[in-house]
């Protein structure tokens, strides 16, 4: 809290190669507490692949992953599994939707807190007063959270029959359930009209705002990224061939090279 | 373009038809007698009208409820003259006194049921109810946890064989101290639950990383490798014949004749199952069922929303064993002998199609499947020759036209006050 500049999440010298890939080669960057960044890229540079050794889905071949959400020292997360970094305070959501489809919308974002919870199998069974206000106070804390993300007139919804765009909010109302300090978006808009993008924006803004949740986005849409982030990084072929602020990546040639070929 | 459809329809069964023919002349046309080393074929033309007839009104038949199948979404809010009943019982059970009344009302005819019907149902529903508990364990692995299991009767298994071996190595103590052998029942239980649960985490080491159709083969094998050991072990197990003469449970130190157990074992059947029951819908909504739910939705989603795939796998097989090694111990007692036929891979595979009918990951459904799967054989023995068949149209009638089963699913819904500032909430409402 002390110092705001501090980098949250930091990046070294990642590769990832699959095979005779390289997915990623030598990517350094790092997030800054409280901001929200882009990561941009034509399709195919390895954005996601970055997202999947952030997160644990894959380990990465060399480099390394480094998150530092207090005063503490840097931890080290690249290797763990997914879930343990998960319960280290890092949210994401998927490229291509992936909600438990058939279950309902609250028991989706319950899923979320599993790990604000501890009834076991045995506190299940006996159903005892501590696990009885457990559940309620779960089930009070994701309405809460689906009120926030405009999704609580979905609640006893099966998540399948949702509207698309709801269907990408309530992928990110889960990860907010997780209470996460970093919360990392893969193309959050992907199939929205802009109506809703719009309004996607100003959640992603508040988001941040009123939760204190730094954000690290992949999108393809331009006005999103541009209208809500502040800093921008760009990946081509598994490099990174630009870092900075919107104004000077639109002007960027590289980029514009990159996004319109030769 | 009625016409067009009907003509295009009427095509289609006539192909089918010829299709048919040519599939059933080798059995229903020809018909071949081996008299003196030479063979015989004779021809019976007469039956062939009746092969052309059928096939083609049951394909067509067979298009039209697909057709309509594929339509009943369109019309989904459509009022048939049942809907009206149909909406009267359900606002009639919601009420809580009304709910009671029929569930009192259920279980008296649950216990009056042996002495009603007699020794010869009792022990057809015994061996039902034993179908229902197995139905019910093995639903929190396929249903809820979505880890196919194929094995499933190893358990089962497992559950006889720990009662068996007990009666046959700690049995002859029990008679000589003079300790009455139907306390073995009662010991037996708990052990082989947890013998069972043991298997079940040894099952699920290897095939953590397992999905899908790999799930399937490696728990498959599992099952056959138990039935062979336990077929090849025959100095302890006693091989392919198996263990005998099992007491049945005793009641309070008191030997019962056959009748009087097989009402006694009806009646702890009945409360292995209402147990069952009761512990599995508490599993089902609780974070641990949820956790299940999710892994069986998407295990890459359920890992990023910091649940331990691994844990999770290991919980899954060992709470469906549990039930099935339980199960195991009853149908040891009940028929008082067991050999490795009782639990071939049919037994693992008749499980799983009761859940399947029933409805998968529906408590009703795994009850409801089984009865149906176990109680229908029996009343209708004279059809006992075509059960494989009736059970594969009933497979496939079920999975078109009824995929969430017979029994599906309702899943909770939860209720909030709107109009509160602070979500009070929850009563949450089965």
């Amino acid at each position: 809290m002390t110092n705001t500049n501090a980098p949250i999440l930091e990046i070294k010298n990642l590769s990832m190669v699959f095979g005779g890939l390289r997915a990623i080669d030598d990517v350094s960057l790092h997030i800054k507490k409280g901001e929200i960044c882009a990561l941009i890229g034509p399709n195919g540079a390895g954005k996601t692949t970055i997202f999947n050794c952030i997160t644990g889905v894959y380990k990465p071949t060399e480099g390394s992953v480094a998150i530092q959400p207090g005063d503490g020292p840097a931890e080290h997360i690249h290797g763990l599994k997914p879930n343990i970094i998960n319960r280290k305070g890092l949210a994401r959501t998927f490229q291509n939707i992936r909600l438990f489809s058939n279950m309902t919308v609250l028991e989706n974002v319950m899923i979320g807190r599993h790990n604000s919870l501890q009834a076991g199998i045995f506190k299940a069974i006996i159903r005892d007063r501590a696990t009885r206000e457990e559940e309620q106070r779960l089930i009070d804390e994701s309405h809460e959270i689906l009120k926030k993300m405009g999704l609580a007139m979905f609640i006893n919804e099966t998540a399948r029959n949702l509207p698309y765009g709801a269907q990408r909010r309530l992928e990110i109302a889960r990860a907010l359930a997780t209470d996460p300090f970093l919360l990392l978006l893969d193309e959050p808009v992907a199939g929205m009209n802009p109506h809703e993008t719009k309004e996607l924006e100003e959640t992603i803004n508040l988001i941040r705002d009123r939760e204190n949740v730094t954000i690290l986005l992949i999108e393809h849409d331009m006005s999103l990224v541009m209208n809500v982030s502040e800093r921008i990084y760009v990946l081509d072929y598994g490099r990174l061939i630009a870092e900075g602020p919107p104004v000077e990546i639109k002007s960027n040639p590289e980029v514009i090279k990159a996004y319109l070929g030769e | 373009m009625i016409h067009k459809n009907l003509a295009k329809e009427l095509a289609a069964s006539a192909l089918q038809m010829v299709w048919f023919i040519v599939l059933l002349f080798p059995f229903l046309v020809m018909k071949v007698s081996v008299t003196a080393g030479t063979a015989l074929v004779r021809f019976r033309w007469g039956s062939l009208p009746a092969i052309a007839i059928v096939s083609f009104i049951a394909s067509f038949a067979w298009g039209r409820a697909l057709e309509w199948n594929s339509h009943r979404g369109d019309k989904e809010q459509k009022r048939t003259p049942l809907t009206p009943i149909k909406e009267a019982i359900a606002a009639a059970l919601a009420r809580k006194p009304i709910r009671r009344v029929v569930l009192l009302v259920l279980l008296a005819a649950v216990a009056v049921y042996p002495f009603a019907l007699g020794m010869y149902h009792t022990n057809i529903m015994i061996t039902a109810l034993i179908y229902v508990i197995l139905a019910l364990g093995l639903n929190i692995v396929v249903g809820l946890g979505g880890l196919l299991n194929l094995g499933y009767a190893a358990f089962f298994a497992v559950g006889a064989y720990t009662y068996g071996l007990l009666w046959k190595f700690v049995g002859p103590s029990f008679v000589s101290a003079g300790i009455a052998t139907g306390w073995l029942f009662w010991i037996a239980l708990p052990i082989a639950g947890t013998i069972a649960v043991v298997f079940g985490i040894l099952l699920s080491l290897p095939v953590l990383r397992l999905r899908g159709d790999y799930l399937a083969i490696i728990t498959l094998a599992f099952g056959e490798i138990v039935r062979m050991v336990l077929q090849n072990s025959g100095p302890v197990t006693g091989g392919a014949t198996g263990i005998s003469l099992i007491p049945r449970p005793w009641l309070l130190g008191l030997k019962l004749p056959p009748k009087q157990a097989a009402t006694y074992i009806y009646y702890i059947v009945i409360v292995l199952v209402i147990l069952t029951i009761f512990v599995v819908r508490r599993i089902e909504d609780s974070r641990v069922g949820r956790a299940l739910e999710a892994m069986r939705e998407d295990e890459i989603a359920c890992e990023a929303m910091g649940i331990d795939l691994v844990r999770n796998k290991l919980s899954t097989f060992a709470l469906g064993a549990f039930w099935a090694g339980i199960a195991g111990v009853v149908l040891a007692a009940q028929t008082t002998y067991i050999n490795p036929d009782s639990f071939t891979l049919w037994e693992s595979i008749m499980v799983l199609m009761a859940i399947v009918i029933g409805g998968t990951g529906s408590i009703p459904g795994a009850i409801g499947g089984a009865l149906l799967l176990k109680l229908l054989p029996e009343y209708f023995r004279p059809l006992a020759q075509y059960r494989i068949l009736i059970y594969g149209v009933a497979m496939i009638v079920i999975i078109i036209f009824k995929p969430d089963g017979l029994f599906p699913r309702n899943r909770k819904k939860y209720t909030f006050d709107a109009q509160a500032t602070e979500p009070q909430a929850g009563e949450a409402q089965k």
